[in-house]
């Protein structure tokens, strides 16, 4: 049973239709990356697997629960199972570094902060943060730093799904690299199932064991990462080589 | 026809503005009433609405009982009833003046804070990252504001009523005359425990209205700061004007023959 199935799914707003049908499977413990241009839906889709969207139809399932459907209650519940990166971080202002860490456990799952702390600083330390940036403010710190903290912050739980939203979007290729370094060593060592959306090839083929290529708000292609530079698909062909010649178009208006 | 497509349009977008706040309002309830409740994030909030708010009710209170009792004594000397300011100043303070004046400063400083601070929340990605961390956004957001702004507006109005009371009595006694035993007296025989009663009424109701405007333009605030400074405008002008008319309506309710 796959950990995460979609079938059918379709989201609009208003006249736009953003998903037009995404059908996808994650195999537990897999590492899937969702690559695509900007405004194709790529987030849409991750924002209903997640509740935070409610999509117009099909079916999402995790370990063969249906979520559409979920009370919110029940959702609350489904959300232990969760750990996300956003893609600015999404850390509260107003709580220290550590507090965020451990928000999951203390509002989420109910922990005494005094539990919660070790295992904030724990999680801390394995994205290579040293104890005192726990007291600091999100607002002091650099963006790598940052995304540093909020993979802490997602896998502090030790969640069965992470996903990842444009995890190194932003960063010099050297913080990126180490950030996708950390998160290959975090889904592995948790043992979890993991989600990410990306527009760099670079972060793709580090984390990802199966890509699918979104276009149009479909899944356009499927497959290992390792066969991604022979796909036979010209629209994966053009998305990863950065082309602006090809079947993808860019609207551009000129004066 | 494009006259009816217009009013079409815009009763459309009326009906759904109604149905988006009704059901915020429906959440927001049963959010305060049903637990978990996040007792920290409500003493956070009870300090930073009721305590910091007490400067500007305090000051406005004071100058309004000041003026007030300024205008009652030149208004009545026209039909020789200087008399009256002690009386007038009281129950103009306790039942419409103290409620109201205080529920439109705060709706200035507090509903602005709540949508400000929420919709930066919400553009930021961080109202989606408490769902994801199991946490009900009304719960640990909007619960404790709407609560500590329903408790704290009637104790900032008893105070607001005192200082008002006070403003009118040093202006009577110091710049009008009045000797300071009966301009007391006078307060205190005409007040009725309704009059106070039925402002600090209207201040809870001000208060939730305060919070639960705040909270829902912040919670539905887009498109970046841009966005958020449209939220903070619509949770003042529509905390302010729903305050007028809900203390037209709770006047009738109290005071209507």
């Amino acid at each position: 049973m796959p950990k995460i199935a979609l079938n059918d799914v379709t989201k609009s707003f208003g006249a736009k239709q953003v998903l037009r049908g995404i059908t996808m499977e994650v195999p537990a413990g897999k590492s899937v990356v969702v690559i695509g241009g900007s405004g194709t839906g790529k987030s849409v889709m991750l924002k209903c697997i997640l509740g935070l969207l409610k999509p117009d139809s099909g079916s999402i399932k995790i370990d063969g629960v249906e979520i559409t459907t979920l009370h919110p209650w029940q959702r609350e519940s489904m959300m232990r199972k969760f750990g996300m990166l956003f893609q600015g971080g999404a850390l509260f202002d107003s709580l220290p570094v550590w507090e965020n860490v451990a928000f999951g456990l203390v509002q989420g799952k109910r922990a005494s902060k005094r539990k919660a702390q070790p295992v904030a600083y724990d999680a801390l330390a394995k994205v290579g943060l040293s104890p005192d940036v726990g007291l600091l403010n999100p607002s002091e710190l650099s963006g790598g730093m940052l995304k540093r903290v909020a993979l802490a912050r997602a896998i502090a739980s030790q969640p069965e799904i992470i996903f990842f939203d444009e995890p190194t979007t932003g960063l010099d290729p050297i913080t990126a690299d180490v950030i996708n370094d950390l998160i290959v060593e975090s889904v592995r060592n948790l043992g979890a199932t993991a989600l990410s959306i990306t527009h760099d090839m670079a972060s793709a083929r580090k984390i990802a064991d199966i890509i699918a290529m979104f276009h149009d708000g479909k899944i356009v292609w499927q497959g290992p990462a390792s066969e991604i530079d022979n796909s036979g698909n010209e629209l994966v062909d053009q998305f990863i080589n950065g082309r602006a010649q090809g079947p993808i178009k860019v609207d551009v208006k000129r004066a | 026809m494009l006259i009816f497509a217009s009013v079409g349009r815009l009763a459309l977008a009326v009906f759904a503005i109604v149905g988006s706040l009704s059901k915020f309002l429906v959440q927001s309830v049963l959010s305060c009433l049903v637990p978990p409740f996040f007792l920290r994030q409500l003493g956070r909030q009870l300090w930073r609405i009721g305590y910091n708010s007490l400067p500007v009710v305090g000051l406005t209170a004071l100058f309004t009982g000041s003026a007030l009792a300024l205008q009652i004594y030149i208004g009545g000397s026209r039909f020789n009833a200087e008399g009256i300011v002690a009386n007038i100043v009281a129950i103009g303070i306790t039942r419409e003046l103290g409620p109201v004046l205080a529920g439109l400063m705060v709706a200035g400083r507090v509903s602005a804070a709540i949508a400000a601070e929420i919709g930066t929340m919400r553009v930021t990605e961080q109202i989606d990252a408490l769902v994801t961390l199991s946490t009900s956004p009304f719960k640990y957001l909007v619960a404790p504001r709407i609560l500590a702004a329903t408790i704290c507006l009637p104790i900032l109005v008893g105070i607001a009523d005192t200082i008002g009371i006070l403003g009118g009595y040093l202006v009577g006694t110091r710049s009008l005359g009045f000797n300071s035993a009966v301009y007391l007296k006078n307060t205190v025989d005409f007040v009725e425990l309704g009059d106070v009663t039925s402002g600090l009424i209207k201040a809870a109701v001000f208060g939730f209205i305060i919070a639960l405007m705040g909270c829902y333009h912040g919670y539905h605030s887009a498109g970046g700061a841009q966005g958020v400074g449209k939220a903070t405008t619509n949770a003042v002008v529509s905390a302010s004007v729903l305050i007028l008319a809900s203390n037209y309506f709770l006047t009738s309710i109290f005071f209507g023959e």
